[in-house]
């Protein structure tokens, strides 16, 4: 089974990365890009064939590792 | 006394840290390999270098946290061992859950390294005792991530606690409340942006981390 993972700063929390993309995404013109945000992107294959508990395990690397939940949100597909 | 640091791949302040506390204090360095999974014998404080462990990959000492030694560093620190990560070493230190908080981009997006002034804003700490009767001192930074950041619950709890031990006079990176260095609820764990370990002898511009290393292995 292939994993998904989507990891991006939290909502209020500052992304300077999104802002400077912002900025740079308006220089070139497209005045109309807002609220940039840069996030990470991480995908695996697990051996499992069970799709809940496929979820679950991925769920725990997001807590344990994938993502900082201080500050960051994560979304997880998995299929 | 006798004093650790410790070395992941990518730690570049590892041999300053060493310097630094020997020449501060006297005491017997050793150095130790992340791999590793014992800490020596003995150890009075431990400290988590600054540099760029594991190459920065994934988050700042996000890599490091999980490495074999600090399963021992997490131990020593819950039995009251004297901790402090420097730079990289703080980041570490959050990640590892031994400190609130996390370490984001700085604002502005530039890697700040230049001396800094510091207002002590709790000297009544074991790393802090030797700046009493100093509200300000300096110490150099030298960081692209180091932008301090807490929730408004995690920030006011460790506000009305003291657990902010310095605070930037002229906030260089975005930092929340222009925290530059906090402490655990117990009092033995520091973390903190500025370079003690640059900044221990008049020659390096400033002996203020100097005292710093010496609070820490006089409360020992």
């Amino acid at each position: 089974m292939k994993a998904t993972v989507h990891v991006f700063l939290k909502p209020g929390v500052l992304d300077v990365q999104g802002k400077a993309v912002e900025s740079a995404l308006h220089g070139l013109g497209w005045a109309d890009a807002k609220d940039v945000r840069v996030g990470r992107v991480i995908t695996f294959d697990l051996a499992s064939t069970d799709k809940a508990a496929a979820e679950a395990e991925v769920k725990a690397m997001c807590e344990k590792l994938l993502a900082n939940t201080v500050i960051e949100s994560y979304r997880i597909e998995v299929g | 006394m006798k004093a650790a640091v410790i070395v992941f791949p990518g730690s570049n302040c590892d041999r300053d840290c060493a310097v630094a506390v020997e020449r501060s204090t006297g005491a017997k360095v050793e150095m130790v390999w992340h791999k590793d999974t014992a800490l020596p014998d003995g150890l009075d404080l431990i400290v988590l270098p600054g540099g760029f462990s594991y190459g920065d990959y994934l988050r700042c000492g996000a890599m490091a946290a999980l490495s074999p030694v600090m399963r021992e560093v997490i131990a020593a620190a819950n039995r009251g061992v004297a901790t402090v990560g420097i730079c990289n070493g703080f980041q570490i230190l959050c990640e590892a859950g031994l400190l609130p908080g996390a370490l984001l981009r700085n604002e502005g997006l530039k890697y700040v390294c230049k001396p800094i002034a510091l207002d002590v804003t709790n000297a009544q700490t074991r790393f802090t005792a030797g700046y009493q009767g100093r509200r300000e001192v300096t110490m150099t930074i030298g960081n692209g991530e180091g932008n301090f950041f807490a929730d408004r619950e995690t920030l006011a709890r460790i506000e009305g606690e003291g657990q902010v031990v310095f605070r930037y006079v002229e906030n260089p990176n975005g930092s929340v409340a222009d925290i530059a260095g906090i402490i655990n609820d117990a009092g033995n764990v520091l973390g903190m942006m500025p370079h003690p370990d640059r900044a221990f002898e008049a020659d390096l511009g400033s002996a203020d981390g100097a005292i710093l290393f010496q609070s820490a292995l006089a409360s020992a």
